[in-house]
């Protein structure tokens, strides 16, 4: 059986139609747009982290730490005495001995797998121009566990460049700067020496710092360009959980005591731009949600102005100061439950639809239409920012409503 | 025996009230020490001139409006210093009342509005309620008007329902506030009939403010008033 407060504020909702209809509308605008701005930012921010993963890979172990001492003279001028203390850490670039460090990093439980880089400025010059670049070798085989190179092929293949031992990855922005296609030689010029590699594929990550510089080979044909037979530049490290990388980084700077770098580290800037967009954006959108709040105390505290005689009755037929109070609080929350309701559902469908709408990005990662993330957090986030602001601009009008004195109404003193 | 027949048969007392209205230079003693009386199956009149004091009492017995002295007790019990839910829960089981202005809710049928406070007492089933709002109103000679809206009916008709719901939780008494002030003769003469012949007939006090004499004169015992007491 339906309460009767439950009933009595259902039907004093129709008694302030077209205020409650304002009030439901803000809501439904107040949900949904929240709902949009968060699956719209989220979903370029989370797009990004995924780039970034997916291109320079959770975590980075770079160079060697050395703890260095220095001497200080124990008293003034001409002391014979001298302290030693600690001064601040250097790097040493390069990883010297990347296979007993990758034994080390095996052990934590969180890696997915390591790549072992090396890395070089060269020159490029194809039949067309010449450029600079940065030759990039890795073991393919390694270095897809723990980028998503596979998948940013557009051009060729990888088979091709697996079984061609002279065989080139390189950028789409320097293939298409150096007119290089699929099966194409280019030169690559390092300390004066110049070596030739065919093009086995064309890569494109969408981050134009990448696409435009770097070129992959085989660690082999690396070491010999770049005359380095052992050692790496660096070791990208996959992680099972991504949100883990700042943890583990740490423990992995402690234990190995190398400089290593988590992804969250590395882009704080572009990540702190996009968290600001994303709170800035909750923050405006919020705004109607307080509309709606504010719509919902006028309404109403015309309800409570418009009802005294009815509260004073009810109060005389033995309805407590608490029924009252609840009546008014149930008409905020029917209009909250119908507003939050359609609001989700206004809310998904913009998404959606926001989702299919064309746009053309690169730069800082590459896409075609507008990016969304379906993330249920938003959905709560939007209903929850709605019901706080909507019941704490209730709560006003419903406490005045249940302090009403009945005897004061009915006696014609009362407000 | 006697003397516990007597407290039986006594639905309200009040001795000694007093009521203090308006603040300031506005404050104005609208009871003096008034003391009162009403017995089970009896219809008593207040009257006097507006302004005299009727009403605040009748709202004072009624458990609407705290006294600024006395003491009140219903079917034995003292109400005086007994808090807001208590005395709301003691209007909702005791007290039935009839206003002038009738206040209906406008948004529910005439069925709606009796059952309103058997929902708030919770005592019957919806069905039960059901049944009891209809016989109600059969007997208040509405029976045909049942699902029309408050607003739908006639103000002798919405003060016949008022009636209906005042009885509907079979209260100990009844306090109608000039319950035929606003009906012409006929509907004032069917309202008065309706809540004495139901009052008495379920062994209920009756207690009502009115300016009208001959509705005054119909009455079981008739108590004047003036400047804030009982006279005569």
């Amino acid at each position: 059986m339906l309460s009767p407060n439950f009933i009595i504020a259902l039907r004093f909702l129709t008694a302030k139609r077209r205020a409650m209809a304002m009030s439901l509308s803000c809501i439904v605008l107040g949900v949904g747009l929240f709902i949009v701005t968060q699956a719209t930012t989220s979903g370029f921010e989370d797009y990004f982290i995924k780039t970034i993963l997916g291109t320079n890979g959770a975590i980075r172990v770079e160079d060697k730490i050395q703890r260095t001492m220095r001497s200080i003279a124990a008293g003034r001028w001409g002391s014979l005495f001298e302290i030693e203390e600690k001064d601040g850490p250097k790097y040493i670039e390069g990883i010297d001995n990347p296979k007993q460090l990758i034994r080390g990093l095996r052990q934590f439980p969180n890696v997915s797998g390591i790549s072992e880089v090396l890395t070089g400025s060269v020159a490029i010059r194809s039949s067309f121009k010449s450029d600079s670049a940065k030759a990039y070798g890795i073991h393919v085989v390694d270095h897809l566990k723990v980028s998503d190179l596979g998948s940013q092929i557009v051009d060729g293949s990888l088979a091709d460049f697996r079984s061609m031992p002279a065989g080139a990855l390189i950028g789409r922005e320097l293939a298409n700067r150096l007119q290089l296609a699929v099966g194409d030689s280019f030169e690559l010029i390092y300390g004066g020496e110049s070596h030739r590699y065919h093009v086995a594929a064309i890569y494109e990550t969408g981050v134009s710092d990448i696409d435009r510089v770097r070129v992959y080979l085989h660690m082999s044909q690396a070491r010999a360009l770049l005359k380095k037979v052992n050692g790496a530049s660096f070791l990208q490290i996959g992680l099972k959980d991504k949100d883990r990388a700042p943890e583990d980084a740490e423990h992995m700077q402690t234990v190995l005591q190398y400089r290593v770098r988590a992804w969250q580290d590395r882009e704080k800037t572009w990540l702190g731009v996009f968290k600001a967009l994303r709170i800035s954006s909750a923050i405006t959108v919020s705004v109607f949600t307080l509309i709606a709040g504010l719509a919902m105390f006028n309404t109403l505290a015309m309800i409570v102005m418009e009802k005294t005689k009815e509260i004073a009755i009810l109060r005389s037929m033995g309805y407590t100061q608490k029924d009252i109070s609840h009546i008014f609080l149930w008409q905020a929350g029917i209009v909250l439950a119908i507003g939050a309701t359609l609001g989700v559902l206004v809310g998904a469908t913009i998404t959606f639809a926001v989702s299919r709408v064309p746009l053309n990005i690169t730069g800082i990662f590459k896409t075609t239409t507008f990016i969304v993330s379906w993330s249920i957090w938003h959905y709560v986030a939007a209903v929850v920012t709605a019901v706080v602001m909507v019941m704490v601009a209730s709560l006003v009008p419903a406490r005045r409503a249940a302090r009403l004195e009945p005897g004061d109404v009915i006696r014609g003193t009362g407000q | 025996m006697s003397g516990v027949a007597n407290v039986r048969a006594q639905a309200l007392r009040c001795e000694g009230l007093q009521r203090y209205l308006g603040q300031d230079e506005a404050r104005v003693h609208v009871l003096r020490g008034v003391s009162f009386e009403a017995e089970r199956g009896q219809v008593y009149a207040i009257v006097g001139p507006s302004g005299c004091g009727k009403s605040t009492l009748l709202y004072l017995l009624g458990l609407l409006d705290k006294p600024d002295g006395g003491e009140i007790a219903i079917d034995g019990r003292p109400m005086s210093a007994i808090g807001d839910e208590e005395r709301t829960a003691a209007r909702c089981r005791h007290i039935g009342f009839v206003f002038q202005f009738h206040f209906l809710m406008p948004e529910f049928t005439a069925l709606e509005n009796v059952m309103m406070p058997m929902r708030k007492l919770g005592r019957l089933t919806p069905a039960q309620m059901v049944d009891r709002a209809r016989s109600l109103l059969a007997s208040v000679g509405l029976e045909e008007k049942t699902r029309r809206l408050a607003t739908q009916l006639s103000g002798g008709e919405q003060q016949r329902v008022a009636v209906a719901r005042a009885l509907a939780n079979e209260p100990t008494i009844i306090l109608a506030d000039e319950p035929t002030g606003n009906l012409d003769v006929r509907n004032s003469n069917l309202v008065f009939d309706l809540l004495t012949r139901l009052a008495k007939e379920n062994g209920q006090a009756v207690v009502l403010v009115t300016h009208n004499p001959d509705i005054a004169k119909a009455c079981d015992h008739v108590r004047p008033m003036r400047d804030g007491l009982f006279v005569s």
